[in-house]
């Protein structure tokens, strides 16, 4: 039946990354694990449908792609005794202690993020071994051919079995630089997952949840690290609003969200880490980005936001990082102060052609503006820049209302 | 155990003090790797070194034919050239970068890890 196998894909995925991190640390080997993944999976769409979905799917997915592991070593140690005795495998191993966690995702999640790797190779990575997204996926999610992308995952997981990258979370004295590499990407795992790159699903809410789950065993392995904890509460802060973000398949901007709707328990426990990480007196990006956040968080409107906290944290934020995005974000938050003119100034001047927001923002200001041919234009370019459904059907309706306002002479300018 | 080539890059072209700028530069690099060779042995991870002299004394060699032809001269004609490498033997990646950060260090070069195909 399409749809038990449907519920069983969705176990796996969910299952996907703990499933493939435990072979790895056990068989030392990522193909193996995949492999051995993907035959469980196999077992599972056979047997399922029949016998019923077990009590405990993941330590059945476990168990059975752990014997199929060993089904093909036996297999290939007979054809091939001398290579695959480096491979030889303590049956039923402990994981080895990794320190504070012992936690089979988080090492794997070091590997995926090696600075040894490039970037783009880390994220795909990322996505594939701890999300279990598909090469397709991925490669769509990138906007690269699945080919392409299937050799860049391919090429970085011979590197790391050829050059030995360690399965292992680095030592105490290396982590705090080999956080950064690992932050980024668990940032770029939850925002693929808050606002989809692909015309597939608008908000992918595994992603989200995946990258926050990481950051959560993140947190608990460096508590004193305030920039794992900022991440936390950005990410946290942001989840707690998803559900106000998409209206009947159309993205809700922050300003018309329900607030209602805003899961109260994730902002508490957002603001309590905010508060924490901030009074260790170490800012750094995550953080700062958090506090913006709380900011929002803690209005009850967008009017009643307080803006003028809202920019000052955008100009510390630029310290920590002055690209043109966060310009862009800043100059956003200005025109609640200053207006829509002294924003659209700023705006002009960053070199985000290419970027679907810079688009979006331009066209907000010129609305409010009133400048309307000119919003068109920009709402069209917007909508030309990104292939996010829910963002495409409110730039859309944006720009409908904007004939509609000019053919009714409509003089409201927000 | 993985053994990595570590392979020092720099100008294929030399001035009297080796690209160093100065006497003391030059010196003070010699004396740096030096000590950087002592500690890869004491510490286990040696296994092969050394300085090669200017890419204007290679010369290639094409024995894939009756006869083998020499070609005076390195093989790529580029602007950066391997100068000099270490073979190291180290459990790992982490560790071989990590001693590739001081071989850097110590032989003021930019330093290119590569691992050595497995003896199975």
């Amino acid at each position: 039946m399409p749809t038990e196998a449907t519920a069983i894909e969705r176990v796996f995925r969910e299952e996907y990354g703990r499933l493939v991190a435990s072979l790895v640390r056990r068989f030392g080997d990522i193909d193996i694990a995949e492999e051995a993944a993907g035959e469980a999976l196999v077992a599972a769409l056979e047997r399922w449908p029949e016998h019923g979905v077990p009590p405990n799917p993941g330590g059945w997915l476990t168990i059975t792609a752990g014997n199929r592991a060993i089904d093909r070593i036996r297999r290939e140690k007979q054809r091939d005794a001398k290579h695959q005795a480096a491979l030889m495998v303590h049956d039923d191993s402990p994981p080895e202690p990794t320190g504070v966690v012992e936690d089979d995702r988080l090492r794997l999640l070091f590997t995926c993020c090696h600075p040894a790797l490039a970037s783009d190779a880390q994220i795909a990575l990322t996505l594939r071994l701890l999300g279990g997204l598909t090469v397709a996926e991925i490669a769509q999610a990138f906007l690269v051919p699945e080919t392409t992308m299937g050799q860049r995952i391919t090429r970085a997981k011979k590197k790391i079995a050829a050059a030995g990258v360690p399965f292992r979370v680095p030592e105490a004295g290396d982590l705090p630089g080999r956080l950064g590499g690992v932050l980024v990407v668990l940032f770029l795992v939850f925002n693929e997952g808050y606002l989809a790159t692909g015309d597939g699903a608008p908000v992918r809410a595994d992603l989200t949840g995946e990258a926050i789950r990481l950051a959560r065993i993140l947190r608990q392995l460096l508590p004193e690290e305030p920039e794992v904890t900022g991440l936390l509460a950005l990410l946290v802060l942001i989840e707690a609003r998803r559900e106000a973000r998409v209206r009947a398949g159309q993205l809700v901007p922050l300003p018309e969200q329900d607030r209602a709707r805003w899961d109260r328990a994730l902002i508490a426990e957002g603001h309590g880490l905010v508060r924490e990480c901030l009074a260790i007196n170490r800012p750094g990006r995550y953080q700062i980005l958090a506090a913006i956040n709380a900011v929002h968080t803690d209005s009850p409107s967008a009017h009643d936001t307080d803006w003028s906290q809202v920019v000052a944290l955008y100009n510390q934020l630029t310290r920590f990082d002055p690209s043109p995005i966060v310009a862009l974000n800043r100059a956003v938050a200005l025109a609640e102060m200053d207006g829509p003119e002294a924003a659209l100034a700023l705006v002009d001047r960053l070199p985000l052609t290419g970027y679907h927001a810079w688009h979006a923002a331009r066209a907000d200001l010129l609305r409010r503006l009133g400048r309307r041919g000119e919003a068109t234009d920009a709402y069209d370019a917007a909508i030309a820049a990104t292939e996010n459904s829910a963002e495409r059907a409110y730039l859309r309706r944006r720009r409908g209302e904007l004939a509609s306002a000019q053919s009714d002479s409509d003089p409201g300018n927000r | 155990m993985t053994q990595y080539l570590l392979s020092v890059h720099g100008p294929a072209e030399r001035d009297e003090f080796g690209n160093y700028g100065s006497e003391e530069a030059m010196e003070a690099a010699f004396a740096a790797t030096g000590a950087f060779n002592d500690k890869l042995q004491a510490d286990g991870y040696w296994v092969f070194g050394g300085g090669l002299e200017p890419a204007s004394t290679a010369t290639v060699v094409d024995g894939q034919g009756d006869a083998p032809v020499f070609t005076d001269g390195p093989y790529l004609e580029t602007k950066e050239l391997i100068g000099g490498f270490w073979v190291i033997e180290a459990p790992d990646l982490d560790v071989a970068l990590r001693l590739a950060a001081e071989g850097s260090r110590a032989c003021a070069g930019k330093v290119e890890v590569r691992p050595f195909q497995g003896m199975g």
